[in-house]
């Protein structure tokens, strides 16, 4: 109850003119910086930093939350319309998005994609008024035994995305796998496939692999196979979401926050894993699996909504705990450290009208930014209608700047185009671009956990399964795995028992 | 419709991109230490601590009206390597200066990279940070005696964490403390994490049996009284932490994580007495004082060729732990 008295409160500070501008000056903001590929949320926060020295410090924090979570708005917008996902939360909304832009449902999904946003944003932000203290204590209790397990789920849940071909799939897996390993290793400081240079010892940028493979790689397939093809623009279809895409997509939206919000309290979870363990869970628990592939919009309404809850998990962990999870929530961080205030377990005592402030901020963002949001959508996908020609110069060109702005090496750029010419390759040979994209994520997160969770049981298997939530996830692993042949044991008794009865 | 929101859209990504330098492009009025168009470069990401050193620096140095605008750029990579080659690289250019601090000094050996800090003109020191020795509140080491005791004794059973990569200063700390306690450092078990937000994690769940790490990241926790300081690893204590120096506690190391300044090589004498005297004006100047209290920094002002010397002598300390770790 105490809480929620504040939480009233924290919106009558909210609910100023003042702070409501600065809301609504972040959420402009973050949905340009979403939308523009490179350009992260992180980055703008820090070029922001001496700019708000001026304002008060829950002005400047409302404004920062609003930009966080109106970049993760904004970045599916390119994933969806171009196949270029400006960060890496957004990758997973290419993979159904962009299929579903190109059979002229763009606006649909971009629509999917906001008011997955904001049902994620709204959720995770109750999640963080409700569970802040628990959260806390979840942060803490797990460790890189647990996070190893985890990475063991998401690999086992990659073979189903692996495409029709297990083969094709699996060689792209460790094409991913191999560009994950470029960079310095983190335990020993050893250099990896860096061939000496500088510039590669900090590994290659997901934002980058995920670029080149998909929109780099079907701009030159493009180029080189359609030539003589149709020349006609991409039809924009009807711009609402349809009866029958709401049915479709209200479960999706609110299975997103339960995966996302803890992915995001958690030190090492990201927005990257759980964005794609909702893709795949919602494929699984799918009526309509054959269209996943091809545009299927639960692909992009789970997802999404996980995206930003995950947003909301992070803050909480940074309120409570002083943790940065995010490079984002780190520059907040900083920030607050500036105006010499200390987050960590004493902030929700210290200052308390801020912190509720900011949270109240939160819910007013998130309207503001659906509002905004929803009717920009068929806007957006009406981008589509520009030439082929002209659409896939744009393509390139707004790859190139993402890449080059994600840490300004011109090195970048010549990374961007080889992986390009993978991801070229890949298609022209039929291999599936998605298992690569994700081995670059989870390989260099299930390396060091799994040498990091060995290091800490100094050298000891045991203490892969020490803890009982990593057990816990080893058993829905083994059952994952083992249910086809379970399924067949069952069906094989069941037939038997027929004929007797 | 459309087109207004297309331009209100536009019009706001140019405001990101444009303010900051519009903002910073008026000149101020010709002092002394102006220098027209001086770059900060900043060799790790933004958010990062050479960043937020760097960014405060430049903000306290244009208030106090020292110079115009000062333009902070991030040049990440490497552990501040890829940022140092460039600066070396540009030789003679006195317009412009680096954040650095000891990360770089280890950077540069476990990176192997051709320029080294030797190359660049050495500008001035400008905080330093101790090094605390934690452990949660419900870990059985009450002092520093006892960890050391077990330590010395299996050192491999004890894994302690750090927020830095081999060879930066979260790493350098208990390495040099195992070799002044007597324990080979090769067998320390030291476990990096990304950061002090995720070893804090590990440290108060009990992952790893104690943690290395800035006493600025953890004031907060430890007032809270959910971590427990052992040691300090600076030559002083630190106030408003309970706990005694290495030295006092007959451990033979005195560590701090430092930053400071660099400028390219090849400078003339004027450049760069220009730049030291900025320096030197900005750290007098009450914004930067006010900045050192905001931040919990601890004044530890050299310049010129002090610093050059204890560039060097650092230097010389760093090699010789990583050369005995095979780093």
């Amino acid at each position: 109850m105490d809480s929620l008295n504040s939480l009233i409160e924290g919106f009558g500070t909210a609910l100023t003119p003042t702070h409501l501008l600065w809301a609504a000056v972040g959420v402009l903001l973050g949905t340009a910086i979403g939308v523009l590929p490179g350009i992260g949320p992180a980055m703008a926060l820090a070029l922001l930093l001496p700019v708000t020295y001026a304002l008060d410090p829950t002005a400047a924090f409302i404004m920062f939350a609003s930009i966080y979570y109106g970049g993760m708005f904004g970045g599916s917008t390119t994933s969806i319309l171009l196949n270029t996902p400006g960060e890496t939360a957004a990758v997973v909304a290419a993979i159904e998005g962009h299929p579903m832009a190109r059979a002229g449902r763009g606006s649909q999904a971009l629509a999917a994609a906001a008011i997955g946003h904001f049902t994620g944003g709204m959720i995770g932000t109750i999640l963080l008024v409700a569970l802040a203290p628990f959260v806390a204590e979840l942060a803490v209790d797990i460790g890189a035994a647990d996070y190893f397990a985890i990475m063991v789920l998401a690999f086992i849940a990659v073979t189903s995305v692996l495409g029709s071909s297990r083969i094709r799939g699996f060689a792209s897996l460790l094409i991913g796998l191999t560009i994950g390993l470029v960079g310095l290793d983190r335990l020993t400081g050893q250099q990896r496939l860096t061939f000496g240079t500088l510039e590669l010892a900090d590994g290659i940028d997901v934002v980058i692999v995920a670029v080149g493979l998909f929109a780099i790689g079907e701009a030159l397939y493009v180029a080189l196979y359609l030539r003589r093809g149709t020349q006609e623009p991409i039809p924009v279809g009807r711009p609402w979401l349809g009866r029958e895409d709401l049915r479709r997509t209200w479960k999706p939206w609110l299975r997103g926050p339960l995966i996302g919000f803890p992915f995001g309290a958690v030190p090492a979870g990201g927005a990257e894993i759980p964005t794609f363990l909702s893709y795949v869970t919602e494929k699984r628990l799918s009526k309509h699996k054959d269209e996943f592939g091809k545009g299927a919009i639960e692909g992009v309404a789970g997802p999404e909504s996980t995206a930003s809850a995950s947003a909301s998990g992070t803050i909480s962990a940074m309120l409570t705990l002083g943790l940065p999870t995010t490079a984002t929530t780190a520059v907040m961080l900083a920030a607050f450290q500036t105006y010499g205030i200390q987050p960590g377990p004493l902030l929700f005592e210290r200052e308390s009208s801020l912190v509720w402030a900011l949270i109240a901020s939160l819910f007013v963002g998130l309207v503001m930014l659906l509002a905004l949001n929803l009717p920009l959508a068929p806007l957006w996908a009406k981008l589509l209608r520009i030439p082929r020609q002209y659409l896939y110069a744009g393509i390139l060109f707004f790859a190139a700047v993402g890449a080059y702005a994600v840490s300004s090496q011109p090195l970048d750029l010549v990374i961007l185009l080889v992986i390009g010419l993978v991801g070229l390759l890949m298609r022209r040979f039929g291999l599936p671009v998605l298992p690569a994209v994700l081995g670059v994520i989870l390989g260099p997160s299930a390396e060091l956990q799994l040498r990091r969770a060995l290091q800490i049981s100094d050298g000891s298997l045991s203490g892969l399964v020490n803890s009982p939530f990593a057990v816990t996830v080893y058993v829905v692993v083994g059952l994952i795995v083992l249910w086809p042949l379970l399924r067949r044991l069952l069906l094989r008794r069941e037939r038997e028992r027929t004929p007797v009865a | 419709m459309r087109l207004r929101v297309l331009l209100s859209l536009l019009s706001a990504t140019l405001l990101v991109l444009l303010v900051p330098p519009l903002l910073s492009s008026e000149s101020s009025a010709g002092t002394g230490t102006n220098i027209p168009g001086l770059r900060f470069m900043v060799p790790n990401t933004p958010g990062g601590g050479y960043d937020i050193t760097a960014r405060t620096a430049a903000r306290a140095a244009e208030d106090a009206g020292l110079t115009g605008s000062i333009e902070v750029f991030n040049l990440p990579g490497a552990g501040g390597t890829v940022g140092l080659s460039s600066l070396v690289s540009d030789h003679g250019n006195g317009r412009v200066a680096m954040s650095m601090g000891l990360g770089v000094v280890g950077a540069v050996h476990t990176n192997q990279t051709s320029s080294t800090l030797a190359d660049t003109t050495p500008i001035a020191r400008i905080t330093q940070e101790s090094d605390i020795v934690v452990v949660p509140a419900d870990s059985r080491y009450q002092s520093f005696e006892e960890l050391l005791a077990d330590w010395q004794a299996n050192p491999g059973s004890l894994p302690v964490g750090g927020g830095s990569s081999p060879g930066g200063p979260d790493h350098l700390a208990p390495m040099l403390m195992a070799q002044a306690a007597g324990i080979d450092p090769r067998s320390v078990n030291y476990v990096s994490y990304d950061g002090g937000g995720e070893l804090l994690a590990s440290v108060l769940g009990g992952q790893v049996a104690f943690g290395v790490s800035g006493v600025g990241e953890y004031r907060d926790q430890i007032e809270a009284g959910e971590l427990r300081v052992l040691a300090v690893t600076g030559p002083e204590r630190v106030d408003g932490v309970d706990a005694p120096t290495l030295t006092e506690l007959g451990v033979d190391v005195e560590f701090t994580n430092w930053r400071g300044i660099v400028a390219p090589p090849g400078l003339t004498d004027a450049e760069r007495e220009r730049l030291i005297n900025l320096v030197t004006e900005l750290h007098e100047s009450p914004e930067w004082q006010e900045a050192l209290e905001v931040n919990g920094w601890t004044d530890a002002f050299v310049t010129g060729d002090d610093f050059g010397d204890f560039l060097a002598a650092e230097d010389e300390r760093v090699d010789g732990i990583l050369r005995e770790l095979g780093l």
